[in-house]
């Protein structure tokens, strides 16, 4: 067979991981030793694991950050920070949890899990996902930059103008949250275009689109979401970057410009924004707290319309983080009344998972514990939030420390609480090892203390009337000891969250083997080995049913069984098959990338460009601008191994 | 043992057509840049209303240049997309023609387009009106000269004889990206030179 033959008949043959084809598909497909392996792999499994360890060194570094913002607000007119410092940090924490932890460790889980719970061998575009996964971290590095440099953002992780602007702003402090969120935004447009066209083309055969896991409506509905919401930041921060560099006036209320523009600009995005890092975080609980409930989710049908509409209905709220603005009374009545209809939906999960417990026998795990909490914040959180949709509530609320408890129940609460208890769940099909109990008890219960004690407080300390980002207060106003709470609390949180750390190095090594599926889980991954090889599939599994590996006992099989070991064979060269987006019929037997370096370079060329725009050194931008075409004309060349030429005529 | 039997029927292999991945991940691409260009005009409008009549410049932008110009644009469309249907008839003659045809006319519009800059008394600087003006339209020039660069690696392989009747996915894909550059001048070209004129 050569590699530009234009139609074949795939063999269906029935195959494990312990044959002569496993044997050659693994030297097919796995990555070269050393450095190079390092720079070049697209192994989706391998970007995953590098998406979630990176995205947890930023949790560190921004948790270390809000100790730091902890220990000067302990009590009443403490000086461990100026107020220049107080400012740098509660920015970077801002910005380091929201965008270079919440997103990425979603995406480190969608990476790793997508192709072995849809039944593929990799990624739609697998040198795309290693791209994506570069520019977030050169993106990070970027605006970590400015911290090591003293020039760190200044003016929070939403940076209004005209505080953002030169006059008022004169360091390089906001063009490297400027330039370095645009770049950011390059990896994350990407990422969303790879698992939109995953999930619509890349499923195993009779994957039919009732059929897939939660967790990658969830990742694709934000996805689909981020298409749409990134370009607003992503030109916001260019005109504001422009303003600052060469005096345009598109904020500058003096000359014309229109300083609540970027307010528009930022929260059309960053409204979306608090669904995209939440969705996928309840797709992973959907799937994973029925496995501990010993049956399927109830409801899966609403689950997912729930998740699909709480996308759409996102796009429409944005206006209430504005309300203390001026804004004409009608819109605030249209978009406080948005604000209300959104908690439909995403009561619906609620119910849904509560329904599945209820109806269910639970196995009480760590993993369990933590979707457990995961729903209690979860809902503390979204009532909340359903008190500052109300205009008048909000106009007394807004920049207060009731709005800072809001978010942190919503982002710890639905974010950190379920990605912990998916590492629970999904860590021993990455390492094989699974991850002590014990351990884990403590985890979680020194977390779910530590955050309450830390945050709940802060739902009064905000009613009796303190400002959020004030770097200190004086004393006598009956703040005093809900602060110190409140960092206790955050400390015990910290050490809760260091035990997790401390569990995974532990386990890692030492935990007791998994398994291929230690869980008894219905889906397709805990079909292979832990850890998976690197094809994931000997051959392309055929799938009848939500729950492959459950549906006889559930007496799924109206529609036949599905068949893991029995399916077509792809094996000459890296291939995979595509689907039709709906019914997931054979449609084309995808060629799929080699290893590649083109994505680090292109990524360095980034680095570069983006470097000189910094520095005003447009030589240096240019070299940089012309390294990306070139890259990526190499990298987009035809290339006959892909069967993107012709067969050259005999 | 049920058997889904499609799965024994003869699957294309490879890079093709619309079955591509890339051809997905185009349509990917335009939905986020039709999203930017929406925010664009989004700001442009916000300016508008929130000012009037006296944001925009004494003379509203005409059509002397611009007119034409988006004719010409259009009918670079029309040559890019009679060369992808003769790829699909693998005649690689009319495929370069109509490649070179809508990579002239594209250079042609930059060109004018460069003159339509230079005739405005106004730039980037010295209102809000002229800042959104240049960006907005530099944008666009910005995908324009993205697609000249599409069209010429694609002019350059189909000359190469890398594709044929059937495997030609890249130009289906170049194409419609083009396309999309050509829609999106049509709703720049009527916020920015078409609703002045209407109030």
């Amino acid at each position: 067979m050569s590699a530009t033959e234009y139609e074949r008949t795939p063999a269906i043959a029935e195959k494990g991981y312990e044959t002569p084809l496993a044997h050659d598909l693994e030297a097919i497909w796995e990555s070269k030793p050393g450095i190079r392996g390092f720079l070049s792999t697209v192994d989706h499994k391998e970007i995953g694991i590098r998406y979630l360890v990176t995205s947890f060194v930023f949790l560190v570094l921004g948790g270390i950050e809000a100790l730091v913002m902890r220990l000067q607000l302990a009590g009443p007119n403490k000086s461990l920070l100026t107020p220049e410092q107080y400012n740098e940090l509660f920015s970077m924490h801002g910005l380091t949890m929201i965008f270079l932890y919440a997103l990425p460790v979603l995406s480190g889980f969608s990476n790793y899990l997508f192709p072995l719970v849809l039944g593929s061998r990799d990624m739609a575009f697998p040198r795309l996902n290693a791209f994506s996964y570069w520019v977030y971290v050169a993106s990070g590095i970027f605006m970590y930059a400015s911290l090591v440099l003293g020039f760190a953002p200044n003016d929070g992780w939403f940076s209004y103008v005209p505080y953002a602007l030169k006059p008022y702003n004169p360091g390089p402090n906001m063009d490297f949250y400027a330039l370095g969120m645009i770049f950011y935004g390059v990896s994350t447009t990407v990422g969303s275009a790879n698992f939109v066209v995953t999930f619509l083309r890349m499923r195993a055969p009779g994957m039919s689109i009732n059929r897939v896991p939660i967790l990658t409506w969830g990742t694709v509905t934000v996805s689909f979401g981020n298409l749409f919401a990134v370009p607003a930041v992503s030109l916001a921060f260019l005109m504001m970057w422009a303003d600052r560099q060469f005096n345009t006036h598109f904020f500058t209320p003096e000359t014309g410009g229109q300083p609540l523009l970027w307010q528009h600009l930022f929260w059309m995005f960053a409204h979306p924004w608090v669904y995209v890092v939440v969705l996928p975080a309840m797709g992973l609980v959907s799937d994973a707290l029925p496995i501990f409930c010993r049956r399927p989710i109830v409801g899966y049908t609403v689950v997912v319309l729930g998740t699909i509409t709480t996308m759409v209905l996102g796009f429409g709220v944005w206006l209430h983080h504005m309300f203390a603005t001026g804004l004409p009374f009608l819109a605030l009545s249209f978009f406080s009344a948005a604000s209300f209809v959104i908690t439909i939906p995403s009561a619906v999960a609620v119910f849904a998972w509560i329904a599945t417990i209820w109806t269910g026998r639970p196995v009480i795990t760590t993993a369990f514990l933590f979707f457990a909490g995961f729903i209690a914040m979860f809902v503390i959180g979204g009532v909340s939030g359903v008190m500052t949709a109300a205009v008048p509530a909000d106009r007394q609320l807004t920049d207060t420390y009731f709005v800072v408890a809001h978010l942190h129940y919503v982002l710890i609460g639905i974010n950190l609480f379920a990605v912990m208890g998916a590492l629970y769940v999904w860590f021993p099909k990455i390492t094989g090892r699974l991850m002590s109990e014990r351990l884990g008890r403590w985890n979680f219960w020194l977390v779910f203390v530590g955050f309450n004690l830390g945050f709940f407080p802060m739902h009064v300390t905000g009613l009796m009337g303190m400002p959020r980002r004030i770097y200190t207060y004086p004393d006598g106003l009956g703040w005093d000891t809900l602060n110190l709470i409140t960092t206790m609390g955050a400390f015990v949180l910290a050490i809760g969250i260091l035990l997790l750390l401390i569990n995974l190095a532990i386990s890692r090594r030492g935990g007791a083997p998994a398994g291929p599926n230690p869980w008894d889980g219905p889906t397709l991954e805990w079909a292979t080995p832990s850890p998976p090889p690197p094809y994931n599939f000997p051959v392309i599994p055929l799938v009848a049913s939500r729950h492959p590996l459950w549906e006889e006992r559930l007496g799924e099989t109206e529609a036949g069984h599905s068949e893991i070991h029995r399916g077509p064979v792809l094996a000459d060269g890296k291939e995979a098959l595509a689907t039709t987006a709906l019914d997931a019929q054979p449609d084309v037997i995808l060629k799929m990338p080699e290893d590649s370096y083109a994505p680090f370079v292109v990524t360095l060329a980034m680095a570069v460009a983006f470097t000189g725009l910094l520095l005003a050194n447009w030589w240096v931008a240019g070299i940089g601008g012309l390294a990306i075409l070139i890259g990526s004309l190499v990298w987009l060349w035809p290339e006959a191994a892909l069967a993107q030429k012709a067969r050259r005529p005999a | 043992m049920s058997e889904p039997l499609i799965i024994r029927r003869r699957l294309p292999v490879g890079s093709m057509g619309k079955k591509a991945n890339g051809w997905w991940g185009m349509l990917a691409l335009i939905a986020t840049e039709a999203a930017l260009f929406a925010y664009l005009l989004f700001s442009y409008f916000f300016f508008d209303v929130q000012y009037g009549r006296g944001w925009l410049p004494e003379k509203l932008p005409a059509f002397r240049l611009s007119g034409p110009n988006t004719v010409i644009l259009l009918l670079s469309s029309v040559a890019v997309w009679w060369a992808e249907r003769e790829a699909r008839k693998g005649n690689r003659a009319r495929q370069c023609l109509g490649l070179a045809v809508g990579l002239l006319l594209g250079i042609a519009f930059v060109v004018i387009q460069g003159f339509e800059w230079a005739d405005k008394t106004f730039t980037p600087f010295s209102s809000s009106y002229g800042s959104l003006f240049f960006t907005i339209t530099g944008f666009h020039m910005a995908h324009v000269i993205a697609g000249l660069i599409v069209l010429a690696s694609l002019l350059l392989w189909s000359a190469l004889g890398y594709f044929d009747d059937r495997r030609n996915a890249p130009v289906t894909i170049g194409a419609i990206y083009w396309h999309f550059v050509d829609a999106v001048w049509l709703a720049v070209f009527f916020s920015l030179y078409v609703t002045p004129h209407l109030r």
